[in-house]
């Protein structure tokens, strides 16, 4: 731009041109110094941090890799760890699919007026319009054994009463089912974004050439849905391994730890014991698990699309 | 994909045209379709038709069998309690202190940022650019027990400051403002600047007005968050009076405390603002929040 102005001729007077060589700096500099010192200055503290065994009070001292090594072998934290692999797995093994099945029906031949589309997308961005301590708080009532909503509606059919979040087994499919609930409908509205950028003229061809309608699914939309695919699985995962509110404020990780997850083992571990070094250990074990896994995606995608 | 559909049908027999809604197979799909469509509504609707009625009902009948989701009568007993007896009236004017001021500052600081990026070329603009797309994706996990300690040593335990200024950055907020100003001809500067306009008040009255758009996706964005956010105010706050409503609600509910009706109405009532914002900006609002995914 600078450049630009330099061509027409128009340059101005030497001071202001030192004030517009440090206008973008101070244009920026608010933003960069709380993420300095909010954000980047913290990060680094925690990676030293995660290397000492530190308490709220008295010394410090330092131990290595020490924490990581405790992690691996901390059972509370492999069980808290494969709890939430089975949150992420449901996650994207019935959202999304799910999802993208509302997302198709939405766009098909059964919705054919647009106003009817409108107002489904609508109905399902519901849950979008509250916060998800008032999702917990509306479905710990839901889930009452006794006097839930959920329980009495299955009465109806002639089903026993379950204590939904009572059951070690059945505590993390409960928040799961929220989970569910909660995040469908926005990932069938990122669906149909992606649906809609799909020329009409690429499924037409596929049909005069004699493609039926599964087929056409298969071998033309879900490839050319590969980008919306990736961003959806991907920001499902990534979200899923930071689960806190709804399993905190639904079991409080329980029952016997049937529903603890990494955060909320994090949030025990630092903010209720003060085992400060062991929590930012736990806080980058799950850095370097959205890395791992956005990475391993990103390969298994492009390895699809060259099938 | 309707057209494709219908297509796909008269290929083998050109001149029957176009299949219509009366076609049993067309039919049948319609009926199907949309009865699995109408029931996810129905599932999604109901735990909220739940929440407000229960908010209606005295603690008796909301644990009573019978079961019935719909109140007896209109009682307003829980929203007295929820009134007179909590802390409910002062969490919620917190919680729109907070809101308001913490996405004031992040818009601001986002557009001054993001129009750096966009109209101005200087040294370690990339590398910069690149620093903010590398956080957009970060966990507050990552740092969150420093950032504690932090708290504690500037003593903003039990103060709005900590709920406010470490949000004051959004990565985000950079990314879509940049992209935003972007369209803006550089002309327009440029004429602004030989007329002797000086850098700020170029900022103040051509940026600015210009960003409406993006401003109130951003506005959207970091209010909802702000709004809802629990697990950082559960951290940092201790003090019943300085609660946000999310911190304050699941507050209500202890071995000593049981009041779920009046816990629904606040619920009910702490969803109003959102509700609020999304009835007037509809599409910016689903805007919005489908940027918001792409936040940590």
């Amino acid at each position: 731009m600078q450049a630009e102005s330099t061509l027409a001729g128009v340059r101005p007077a030497r001071p202001r041109h030192l004030a517009r060589t440090f206008t973008p700096y101070l244009f920026i500099l608010p933003f960069f110094t709380i993420q300095a010192v909010f954000l980047l200055y913290p990060v680094v503290s925690a990676l030293f941090l995660s290397f000492y065994q530190a308490t709220g009070v008295g010394a410090r001292k330092f131990i290595g890799l020490g924490n990581y090594v405790s992690l691996v072998q901390d059972p509370r934290y492999l069980h808290a760890l494969l709890n939430t692999t089975e949150y992420a797995l449901g996650s994207i093994l019935i959202l999304s699919p799910l999802a993208l099945l509302i997302a198709l029906a939405v766009r098909s031949f059964i919705v054919p007026s647009d106003n009817a589309r409108s107002l489904y997308r609508l109905a399902y961005f519901m849950p979008q319009l509250t916060s998800f301590v008032v999702i917990a708080l509306m479905f710990a009532l839901v889930f009452d054994k006794d006097y839930g909503l959920l329980n009495n509606s299955l009465a109806g059919f002639g089903l026993p009463k379950i204590g939904w979040l009572r059951e070690t087994s059945l505590a993390m499919p409960s928040v799961i089912m929220v989970s569910i609930w909660t995040f469908v409908g926005i990932n069938s509205l990122y669906f149909l974004a992606g649906l809609q950028n799909i020329p009409h003229e690429i499924n037409e061809a596929a049909a005069i050439d004699g493609a039926g309608r599964l087929q056409g699914f298969w071998y033309v939309t879900l490839p050319m849905l590969r980008p919306t695919l990736l961003f959806v699985i991907i920001q499902a995962t990534i979200f899923s391994y930071q689960v806190f509110d709804l399993p905190y404020l639904l079991t409080g990780g329980g029952p016997s730890d049937a529903s603890l997850t990494v955060v909320i083992y994090l949030y025990q571990a630092g903010f209720q014991q003060f085992k400060l070094g062991y929590a930012a250990a736990i806080g980058y074990s799950l850095g370097i698990i959205s890395i791992v896994l956005s990475l391993i995606q990103l390969r298994v995608f492009r390895r699809w699309s060259e099938v | 994909m309707s057209r494709s559909a219908a297509a796909a049908e008269t290929v083998p027999v050109p001149r029957a045209g176009r299949l219509t809604a009366t076609s049993p197979t067309i039919l049948l799909g319609r009926v199907l379709g949309n009865a699995f469509l109408v029931l996810g509504v129905f599932l999604t609707a109901m735990p909220f038709v739940y929440m407000i009625t229960a908010s209606f009902k005295p603690g008796g009948e909301l644990y009573s069998i019978p079961f019935s989701i719909w109140p007896k009568s209109l009682y307003l007993g829980n929203y007295e309690l929820l009134f007179g007896q909590t802390s409910f009236v002062r969490w919620f004017a917190n919680s729109v202190f907070v809101s308001l001021t913490r996405t004031v500052l992040a818009i601001f600081l986002a557009l001054m940022a993001g129009y750096a990026f966009a109209k101005f070329d200087f040294r370690f603009k990339n590398v910069l650019f690149l620093l903010v797309l590398g956080t957009l994706t970060l966990p507050i996990y990552v740092l969150i027990v420093p950032l504690y300690d932090m708290m504690i040593q500037l003593d903003w335990i039990d103060s709005y400051w900590s709920l406010i200024i470490p949000f004051g950055a959004q990565a985000i907020g950079v990314f879509l403002a940049r992209q935003h100003l972007l369209s803006i001809p550089n002309e327009l500067l440029e004429a602004a600047r030989i007329d002797g306009a000086g850098e700020w008040s170029i900022f103040q009255r051509i940026i600015l007005p210009l960003a409406t758009p993006v401003v109130a996706v951003m506005a959207i964005l970091f209010f909802t968050a702000s709004w809802r956010d629990y697990i950082w105010p559960l951290i940092v706050l201790t003090d019943d009076a300085k609660f946000t409503v999310s911190l304050g609600l699941p507050s209500l509910i202890g071995p000593y405390r049981q009041e779920y009706g009046a816990v629904m109405a606040g619920s009910f009532l702490s969803t109003v603002p959102i509700v609020a914002v999304f009835l007037v900006m509809q599409r910016r609002f689903i805007e919005g929040i489908m940027a918001g995914a792409v936040k940590g």
